[in-house]
């Protein structure tokens, strides 16, 4: 057991998570404002034991290189840790990540931010993001009391134990530009409330928010690990982003395709389909046979990022609420449709998405360049 | 946090930026001071707004849109929503009514036991689930959209009214699972339903004219609330669902019972 665990584990009130996310799709950046005011209104969805940040955009300068975000239980590790990364990367830049002092605050661990380039003699015939996850599992799993909270390019995710406001006046969010905002504010039910628990969960620029419960997280645990992902943050959302990363990047799947996996149809709906396109459930069929070990149980609704998008999805019977707006070039989705108005005079467009049936934001093609 | 007093007893409450306790004590306050109308603006997500509120006199305005939770275990007064709700609206409410303007969002109506719930919109999932009468009490659900999954789902009691008015091309009036589990109350649904999203508790046929010509004093309200073509309304058609059973799980859980009264 870990030592952050044991440390935070304090035992508090028990109410359900939640969490709001927008994308401005024409690569727009803005400062953290937003997400914290709306973010802040759904106070009572969690219960101070963890909220968190992702924000895309907010390394314009360096966005070259991987932005590593550790978590260190004291700054007696940090040695260890750099023995990893610096025998993996070059690193081009190395600093704390700015933190203010925050009365509600206690012990906070310490952050480091690496921003590193693989080093070619590194690569065991893997692409650069293969050698990452790889040294994010090395660290993860070696080092007691260190952990990669984010290792994409040009973004970041900032999270603890704590309240929303008090987090994002810890981390200085509102100083951070970018085009895609995930938030979170956490309510743990049935694993422990920490630092590394508290979301979003990242691994390269995948980024998962989670209200609900992964009923599933030992079956799909087991078959990530075969991958070489290992879960050492001690809650079930964590196989979320492992098994996007292993669809998305590994197995190259459409997007589409890899929520069918995570949320796939009732084999009754996949009967109904085949009386009108037998193509496309054939389809289904092979999918939630070949990757069944990957379907998510359990009530779920989730916010998913990465550089280029940003998807929201249900579990197959809509057990977890999720709202979603929008207006202009920005898509907002959220736990309560309170939590966008906040954010969103006016919106064009506000609906209840359906069950299972993902809601998709992307950046432009325009605007990908800068992103 | 701003309340004006407009007269004698009506007060305007502007709730912006205002935490949901504040909020409700404020409410419950000049409802204690003899207010009878509440109009409250820039209402935004605060939670429970009229829980366990009393006094069939009592009328709440809300401009914006209220958190969760609305009008939970009420008794008695009239809430009018000019927006959207979200999630809980009506839950275990007891007595009065409460309109909405726009959708309301999952689980609205929960173990309602009394009153009306009229919403002009569509209703998220998990609607007017394990609704229940007893004796004088009947709660009644009225939706002008449509509802997701599992409405009326182990209903024990009330009336559901599903209009389905202003559809997609292709969306369905009602989700899947459709009354699984009821064993008591009826839902009347306008227009067909698809006997697939039905569950297997549930029996369809038309309404009875005593049936019809209760619908029709309800529906008239809703559109008198609404400002709506009573007779657009009116114009097709309703089937009716009903409980096959008032124990359908009887076997299941309690053989014994269900073998002695002769399988």
């Amino acid at each position: 057991m870990t030592k952050g665990y044991r440390r935070y584990n304090d035992p508090r009130d028990t109410g359900g998570c939640g969490l709001v996310g927008f994308i401005n799709r024409d690569g727009r950046r803005v400062d953290g404002s937003h997400i914290i005011k709306s973010l802040c209104l759904m106070k009572e969805r969690g219960n101070g034991l963890g909220a968190g940040f992702a924000a895309y955009g907010i390394y314009q300068d360096l966005a070259d290189f991987y932005a590593l975000h550790i978590m260190m239980d004291n700054p007696d590790v940090k040695p260890e840790v750099e023995q990893v990364v610096f025998k993996f990367f070059t690193v081009h830049r190395e600093e704390e990540i700015p933190t203010r002092p925050n009365r509600h605050i206690k012990n906070p661990p310490l952050f480091w931010r690496y921003f590193v380039e693989p080093k070619k003699e590194c690569l065991l015939g893997e692409e650069d993001d293969g050698l990452v996850v790889r040294a994010v599992m090395n660290i993860n799993d070696n080092i007691a009391g260190a952990y990669v909270i984010s290792s994409g390019k040009n973004m970041g995710a900032f999270k603890g134990v704590g309240e929303p406001a008090d987090i994002a006046d810890f981390f200085i969010i509102e100083d951070y530009r970018a085009y895609i905002w995930m938030g979170h504010t956490r309510f743990p039910t049935n694993t422990p409330g920490w630092w590394g628990g508290a979301h979003p969960f990242t691994i390269l620029d995948w980024a998962i928010v989670h209200n609900g419960e992964i009923t599933s997280y030992g079956t799909n645990r087991a078959f990530l690990e075969m991958f070489g992902y290992k879960c050492t943050l001690l809650t079930d959302t964590e196989v979320v982003a492992y098994a996007l990363d292993y669809l998305l990047r590994q197995q190259k799947m459409p997007l589409r395709a890899a929520f069918y996996v995570l949320a796939s149809p009732f084999w009754k709906d996949i009967d109904i389909e085949s009386a009108g396109n037998m193509e496309f459930a054939e389809a289904l069929k092979a999918i939630r046979i070949q990757y069944a070990p990957l379907l998510l149980n359990g009530p779920f609704a989730i916010l998913f990022g990465w550089r280029f998008g940003l998807v929201g999805f249900n579990d197959r019977i809509k057990l977890r609420p999720l709202f979603a707006g929008e207006k202009d070039e920005t898509l907002y989705m959220a736990s309560e449709e309170a939590t966008i108005r906040e954010i969103c005079e006016k919106p064009d467009r506000l609906w209840m998405p359906r069950a299972g049936e993902p809601v998709i934001g992307m950046v432009k093609e325009v605007a990908r360049k800068g992103a | 946090m701003k309340t004006v007093k407009l007269e004698e007893t009506a007060v305007e409450i502007d709730a912006s930026s205002v935490y949901y306790r504040d909020l409700n004590d404020e409410i419950n306050m000049a409802v204690n001071e003899g207010a009878k109308h509440l109009i409250i603006r820039n209402v935004n997500g605060q939670r429970y707004i009229g829980a366990g509120l009393q006094g069939d006199d009592i009328r709440i305005d809300i401009h914006g849109v209220p958190g969760n939770d609305m009008a939970v275990f009420m008794d008695g007064p009239t809430i009018e929503v000019f927006d959207n709700a979200q999630d809980g609206v009506g839950n275990t409410m007891n007595a009065g009514n409460v309109y909405v303007h726009g959708h309301a969002g999952d689980v609205c109506g929960y173990g309602m036991r009394g009153g009306r719930l009229y919403v002009l919109g569509d209703v998220g999932y998990r609607v007017g689930i394990h609704m229940k009468a007893y004796k004088e009490k009947t709660p009644i659900l009225i939706v002008g959209g449509t509802a997701g999954h599992f409405l009326g789902e182990y209903m024990a009691g009330g009336i559901i009214v599903l209009l389905g008015m202003e559809r997609r091309p292709g969306q369905p009036v009602a989700g899947d699972y459709l009354g699984t589990g009821m064993h008591g109350g009826t839902i009347f649904v306008r227009g067909e339903v698809d006997s697939r999203r039905v569950g297997k508790e549930v029996g369809i046929e038309k309404p009875d004219d005593a049936e019809y010509k209760m619908l029709k004093k309800e529906l008239s309200e809703f559109a008198g609330v609404f400002h709506l073509n009573y007779d657009d309304i009116v114009s097709v058609p309703f089937v009716k669902l009903y409980p096959k059973t008032h124990r359908p799980y009887g076997p299941l859980y309690n053989a014994r019972w269900y073998w002695q009264r002769g399988g």
